[in-house]
């Protein structure tokens, strides 16, 4: 139990000790080593990298320098990352044999070591974080303390500003005010349909009952988005002090977070974090001296996509079959146990002690009109970049994909992205530069969803993409109402078919039929969105579809059944790779011959495509 | 034979686990998933014997319990193998061709995801997006994350793991 | 404004209705049809088959109008192009997945997806696809469970688990491998189903019906060796002339025996006159227990569904049932001895058949107890419905029948036996009979009112002898387990406790002639059925068991008295704890 003046004690003394991890120019002998510990990281060994720096300081006897497991930087593709504070110096793709190194050159004789720099896209190796054209266009606001603190240390949280906002609530405003400020600074729901904030908690507290419940939403579902585990595990209190400020504007004691049982680490460290917190009183009964009580429990999701939805997540925490209910009553009247319940997702918490520190304006000051601040997404795909990125709303898909991503790897053009998951769209090329927003999104066919953003060149079909999506919402949906339940495995039967090579134009229709009943006669937002992937990708590249069922070809030849692999004469050199790569001696030709396929060995396994350098098999 | 050390399967009673388990719990019914995840954990997957010692435990319907966890992708019925290998087929794997470990991963063990070989050694199943997107394709194998995976990479593992068994 | 009362527009019509109604209500009462599936009043309000979708101005989507309350000024819309479409969509996904073989099924003409497929005109499937295959299980001596016909609306789900607290059956699996089963896939005949077979009568569909056992019927019936007699149960004759198109609830008694003759049935009783031996044996039985306040309460143990419920779920209460067998069992062991003695025919030539509104009197008549010497008390049990289906089968005209009487020497029942069917009949039938013996007179007070109507729990005390019994009567097992968890915990002293695991009773029974949800919603059909077995009971001539001219003469030629040796030894059973489940781990 710690009293405030305590607290501000730890936050005066710990921001001295920690200004270095923020502040190049700090005067100090001390020195910083910070090892990522997200789950990218970690799997690349990133807990030996830390045991081994901490072994050799020790076996020379070096002190002032610290060596500090952080959240995720967000450069995941240059995994393992260290990087040294103050100056700020980004290593990567380090392993664990390569700290003996970065010792004796870096911390001994003070030098770099040069071939463990961070090269940017163009090869330029960069010495510091902020000098990598990754790093340029993001706005961290979500992602503040990510990879700056020790996500198992609160005093650390607290060091940069934490718990500060929840005092401020419960000394110095009303829960009006709070609510207030949230609904002004513009924040919307950063689950995927994007609904305000304020408004959500504004309802919350308006309705009747002695009970309420704050629940935060971490069962990240959408396949290749990982922003929330990313905060979860790097920055587990600014969630739980949202969810505290939450508590107090509705009215709430009790508060609930479900995260996926498949983030061990976010997990552990949410109970780390919450222990801290109680220790402290910063949660429990009487925080900071004041009549307002407040708890938080974990709750493990179980492997179900579909409760991700907000019901359907409600009735898995009650211990049920995660099964929607029928809106309305929307939780804000009826939740948890019938009663008045607040859901709101990770991102969205993490916006929110921000809010309250630097006010409304400053927030609403930042992306377009109708979406304000920043948006997290997760970039991954084919994109030289993967990682993820916090960039302000309204930035383009051109900025994001290529000023930020790096651009297409293997000298590939760029296809599609896609937002939004399986309840998104493609986006194609003619709207890369749209600014990306709520309404934007919406307007091209797709939709901000939870943030994955998933980039694809030219070798990636369409109809194949979608066929990818069905196969998801079939075995995750629920399979309480007929439409999602029936319909959308008919809608991946027709899909089967087309990519078979036995699709009609009547499959097409039958396809936009489905679609358009599925989407309004489905109980919950994943039938409803269901056909998306479908709907946007018939919208921007229907003539993808009309080659597989009209000429029965796939451009991009991942449709193997009716795909027919041949050299191009021209661009073949001769080299014979694709003839050592094919598995089953399918390809003629000797020396510098032109290379030939026989057609009747291929099993059109691709293998030779990948493996021509000069891209003249098609 | 059951070969899980930790398997309950001949034992009718609770054992120590179970014993401990519902002492942690109040016999309430939003225990349930919570309960089962633990189970879970425990003994590789969930035993009928446990399902119905839950169900009294929790006044829960057997059916309604057997309906939860067959809902739930994380419980399995079944012993799982010893080696559980899972294919990431989230999105941006998926993208990066780890449909193709997966074939490869189901040719080679004869059997489809969800599913465990006849010895008991491996386990196949399909995961969504592990997190180490900018590893990918990934596929791991009892938690150890095997990145920027191909079908050289996994037949290799697959040797050696092979190889190692039939040495012991 | 009136605060009770909601305005709204539905169709271009104004529409006033009560604060609270849903859309569907509010619709129905101002004509227009909505079509519902997974929709069963009361008991499955839960929108899952989307059949039911209506628009909303200014609502994004369908709203769900079997859920969705009317607000003050909606505007909706019951049949636009949209909505019509989506419907048309919606059935042609679920019959697609629908094993389509209504030629040969049992619900044919009673099925609420034929029915909307007639009604919507489905001439072709356009949405057709892989259809889940699956085994049928028909396992057990009572149900047969079909998913290959199952829509998944889960009304019988819902009816097993919150009507009857038993939940044998739930949803398993998710997604389009959704099904309802049991705990892996078992059959019902090794769970805790207690085969009330309420959850066909939920059922839209044929995928779940009664274990038939005409066939074998037919066959003894073509036998001339073979003396096949016939009793059939109180409710039956209330429900039966449903399946033949006459209101619900007519007394087709007189119509029915005939039926049964035509069939070639050789002898046709009355299961009212078993219910008058139930009742001399129970009411004695009660009357020597409240005396030596020996057991007590008793419990009633005439509904073998609610037997196998107690068995399974509270054996520590078993010493409180009543030993006495049930109506056709008692009637069944008459005939194969007294009967059979009386009318000199070889008992191993006797078969016997019930016909009963019951599915769980088929897995009765299988339990060890009910026999005597080896020979089965009772050698086959259909259902009301089933006999329709016999009738139907041997092309009968059934309206136009003749009216004919019970067989003697069994023939004349009471009005207490009338009752049997109905929630409350079995106690007041008793209390006729005990509080003449109790106080040793003739008593004119026969009418329990306390113990009538459809309350799924009726407490009352009743005086008698200038003693007050406190008796209490519940239908469906979720009131039957409030009741024992009463008596269980110590919070609740009664001496008479009368238990039917069918809401309503036996006139609601497993077996009875199935209403469609519609039905269901707008016409109380146990009340029905009930008032007609009142009034059965009204116009008898006689009105208490132990006054019956065909009870006097049976103790006299035969039994000696309630109790004796001979009656213990035809007339009771014991019961025995039962494991709910039969889980397999050989798998492991």
């Amino acid at each position: 139990m710690k009293t405030l003046e305590e607290l501000h004690k730890i936050r005066e003394e710990k921001r001295n000790e920690l200004d270095l991890r923020v502040n190049t120019k700090t005067d100090t002998r001390e020195k910083h080593i910070l090892v990522c510990h997200g789950t990218g990281c970690t799997s690349s060994k990133s807990p030996e990298i830390l045991e081994n720096f901490r072994k050799i300081l020790k076996e020379k006897n070096i002190e002032n320098v610290r060596v500090i497991k952080t959240g995720c930087f967000g450069l995941c593709a240059k995994g393992p990352i260290v990087i040294i504070r103050p100056e700020d110096t980004f290593y990567a793709n380090v392993t664990p044999n390569d700290c003996e190194e970065i010792i004796q050159t870096h911390i001994i004789e003070g030098k770099n070591v040069e071939r463990l720099l961070c090269k940017d896209i163009d090869g330029t190796k960069v010495s510091s974080l902020d000098e990598l054209s990754f790093y340029k266009k993001q706005k961290r606001i979500a992602l503040k303390n990510c990879g700056v603190i020790n996500p198992e240390n609160i005093d650390e949280y607290i060091a940069f500003d934490g718990y500060k906002a929840l005092e401020k609530c419960l000394k110095e405003l009303t829960p009006d005010d709070v609510i207030k400020t949230i609904s002004e600074s513009g924040l919307r729901g950063r689950g995927g349909a994007g609904f305000p904030t304020g408004k959500k908690w504004e309802l919350t507290k308006a309705s009747e009952g002695n009970q309420k419940y704050v629940v935060c939403n971490a069962d990240e579902g959408d396949p290749g988005a990982f922003m929330d585990r990313s905060i979860l595990e790097g920055d587990p209190h600014s969630v739980l002090e949202a969810m505290a400020i939450a508590a107090y504007c509705i009215g709430a004691n009790k508060g609930y977070i479900y995260v996926r049982a498949e983030y061990p680490i976010a997990v552990k460290r949410l109970e780390i974090a919450i222990n801290q917190a109680r220790d402290y009183g910063i949660l429990g009964k009487n925080i900071f001296g004041t009549n307002f009580d407040f708890d938080i429990e974990i709750r493990l999701g179980a492997g179900a996509f579909v409760c991700g939805e907000e019901t359907a997540l409600l009735e898995s925490i009650e211990g049920r079959r995660g099964q929607p209910r029928v809106k309305p009553p929307y939780p804000a009247q009826a939740g948890l146990w019938g009663k008045p319940t607040l859901i709101n997702n990770v991102e969205t918490y993490a916006n929110i002690a921000q809010i309250i520190l630097n006010g409304a304006q400053w927030y609403s000051s930042i992306g377009t009109a109708n979406s304000k601040g920043t948006k997290v997404f997760a970039l991954g795909g084919n994109v030289n970049n993967i990682g993820l990125v916090e960039v302000p709303m309204g930035t383009t898909l051109r900025e994001i994909v290529f000023d930020i991503g790096g651009g297409i790897p293997n000298g590939r053009e760029f296809k599609a992205a896609q937002t939004g998951g399986p309840s998104g769209g493609c986006i194609p090329k003619e709207h890369l530069d749209t600014p990306i927003d709520y309404e934007s999104l919406k307007e091209i066919g797709s939709m901000m969803g939870s943030g994955g953003l998933i980039v694809m060149d030219d070798t990636k079909c369409m109809v194949s993409l979608a066929k990818f999506y069905l196969e998801f919402t079939v075995s995750e949906s629920c399979g309480k109402c007929t439409p999602c339940r029936i319909g959308t495995k008919r809608m991946l039967e027709v899909l089967q078919k087309i990519c078979n090579g036995d699709g009609t134009e009547l499959d097409i229709y039958k396809l936009e039929k489905l679609a358009a009943n599925i989407q309004k006669s489905s109980i919950c937002g994943l039938g409803q969105s269901a056909p998306n992937p479908v709907i946007s990708t018939l919208k921007y590249f229907r003539e993808e579809y009309r080659e597989h069922v009209v000429a029965k070809t796939c451009r991009a030849l991942e449709c193997k059944a009716m795909a027919k692999i041949t050299v191009n004469e021209e661009k073949c050199k001769g080299c014979g790779l694709c003839q050592k790569h094919c598995p089953v001696d399918a390809i003629r030709g000797e020396g510098r011959d032109k290379r030939v396929i026989d057609q009747d060995k291929c099993i059109k396994c691709g293998t030779c495509l990948t493996s021509c350098p000069f891209h003249a098999i098609g | 034979m059951c070969e899980n050390k930790n398997c309950c399967c001949e034992n009718n009673g609770k054992d120590a686990f179970l014993e401990e388990l519902f002492s942690v719990y109040k016999p309430e019914k939003d225990n349930l998933i919570q309960m089962l995840n633990e189970i879970q954990e425990h003994y590789g997957y969930i035993p009928k014997n446990v399902q119905q010692e839950l169900s009294e435990f929790l006044s829960i319907p057997l059916a309604e319990v057997y309906g939860v966890v067959t809902f739930y992708s994380r419980f399995s019925l079944e012993p799982q193998g010893k080696y559980k290998i899972s294919v990431c087929l989230g999105t941006a794997c998926y993208v990066k061709g780890s449909q193709k470990i997966m074939d490869r991963l189901t040719d080679r063990l004869k059997i489809g995801p969800g599913q465990t070989t006849k010895d008991g050694l491996f386990t196949i199943e399909e995961t969504r997006c592990v997190g180490a997107c900018g590893l990918a394709p990934v596929f791991t194998i009892n938690n150890e994350v095997y990145g920027k995976a191909t079908v050289q990479k996994l037949d290799q593992v697959l040797d050696e793991l092979i190889q190692a068994e039939n040495n012991n | 404004m009136d605060k009770k009362f909601v305005t709204l527009t539905i169709d271009d019509q104004k529409v006033k209705v009560e604060k609270g109604t849903t859309i569907l209500q509010a619709a129905k009462q101002a004509g227009i049809d909505i079509p519902t599936l997974c929709f069963l009043k009361e008991i499955n309000e839960v929108g899952d088959c989307r059949m039911c979708i209506v628009e909303v101005e200014g609502r994004r989507g369908f709203a769900t109008s079997c859920i969705q309350k009317v607000e003050e000024g909606m505007v909706v819309h019951t049949n636009t192009p949209n909505v019509m479409e989506a419907r048309h969509t919606i059935l042609d996904l679920i019959i697609s997945n629908h094993a389509k073989d209504c030629l040969t099924c049992t619900r044919s003409g009673n099925c609420e997806l034929q029915a909307l497929a007639t009604k919507f005109n489905i001439s072709k499937i356009e949405f057709e696809g892989e259809r889940a295959e699956h085994k049928v299980d028909d396992l057990s001596p009572s149900l047969v469970r079909d998913f290959n016909k199952c829509i998944l609306c889960r009304r019988c789900v819902a009816t097993c688990k919150n009507v009857q607290k038993i939940g044998a059956i739930d949803c398993i699996n998710r997604g389009f491998d959704s099904c309802i089963s049991t705990v892996g896939d078992l059959s019902l005949n090794d769970v805790n189903c207690t085969f009330c077979g309420q959850c066909i009568e939920a059922c839209p569909t044929g995928a779940l019906h009664e274990k038939e056992t005409i066939d074998e019927l037919w066959v003894k019936l073509k036998d001339p060796d073979a003396v096949v007699l016939v009793q059939t149960a109180p409710a039956v004759r209330v429900g039966l002339g449903e399946e033949f198109g006459m209101p619900i609830g007519t007394n087709v008694t007189k119509k029915m025996v005939t039926a049964l003759k035509r069939l070639g049935f050789d002898k046709v009783f009355d299961t009212n006159t078993g219910a008058d031996l139930t009742i001399m044996e129970e009411a004695s039985e009660f009357v020597e227990r409240f005396s030596e306040n020996d057991n007590l309460p008793m419990l009633t143990s005439c509904c073998p569904a609610w037997i196998k419920f107690i068995e399974s779920y509270y054996p520590e209460l078993l010493p409180n049932l009543s030993s006495c067998k049930s109506p056709h069992q008692m009637f069944g062991a008459i005939l194969k001895t007294y009967y059979a003695k009386k009318e000199e025919i070889d008992p191993e030539k006797i078969y016997t058949v019930s016909v009963m509104p019951c599915t769980a009197k088929k897995f009765e008549r299988t339990r060890q107890e009910m026999k005597n010497k080896e020979l089965l008390d009772v050698d086959n049990v259909i259902t009301t419905r089933e006999l329709a289906r016999m009738i139907k089968q041997a092309n009968i005209d059934f309206n136009k029948l003749e009216d004919s009487e019970f067989d003697d020497p069994m023939g004349e029942a009471t009005g207490a036996g009338a009752i049997f069917g109905t929630t409350g009949g079995v106690m007041e039938a008793a209390l006729r009979t005990a509080q003449d013996k109790l106080t040793g007179k003739d008593l004119e007070k026969i009418d329990f009112e306390q113990v009538r109507g459809g309350d799924g729990i009726k407490r009352a005390t009743v005086n008698i002898a200038g003693k007050d019994v406190k008796i209490v009567v519940a239908s469906g097992l979720a009131n039957a387990r409030t009741i024992l968890d009463e008596i269980k915990s110590g919070k609740a002293d009664y001496q008479f406790v009368e238990i039917m695991a069918c809401p309503g009773g036996c006139v609601m029974g497993g077996g009875q002639p199935i209403k469609s949800s519609k039905t269901i919603s707008d016409v109380d059909v146990r009340k029905l059925r009930a008032d007609s077995l009142y009034s059965i009971d009204e116009k008898s001539t006689v009105r208490k068991s132990h006054e019956s001219p065909v009870m006097k003469k049976l103790y006299e030629e035969f039994l000696e008295e309630p109790g004796s040796y001979r009656a213990h030894k035809l007339l009771h059973t014991h019961y025995n704890k039962r494991d709910k489940y039969k889980l397999d781990e050989k798998q492991n």
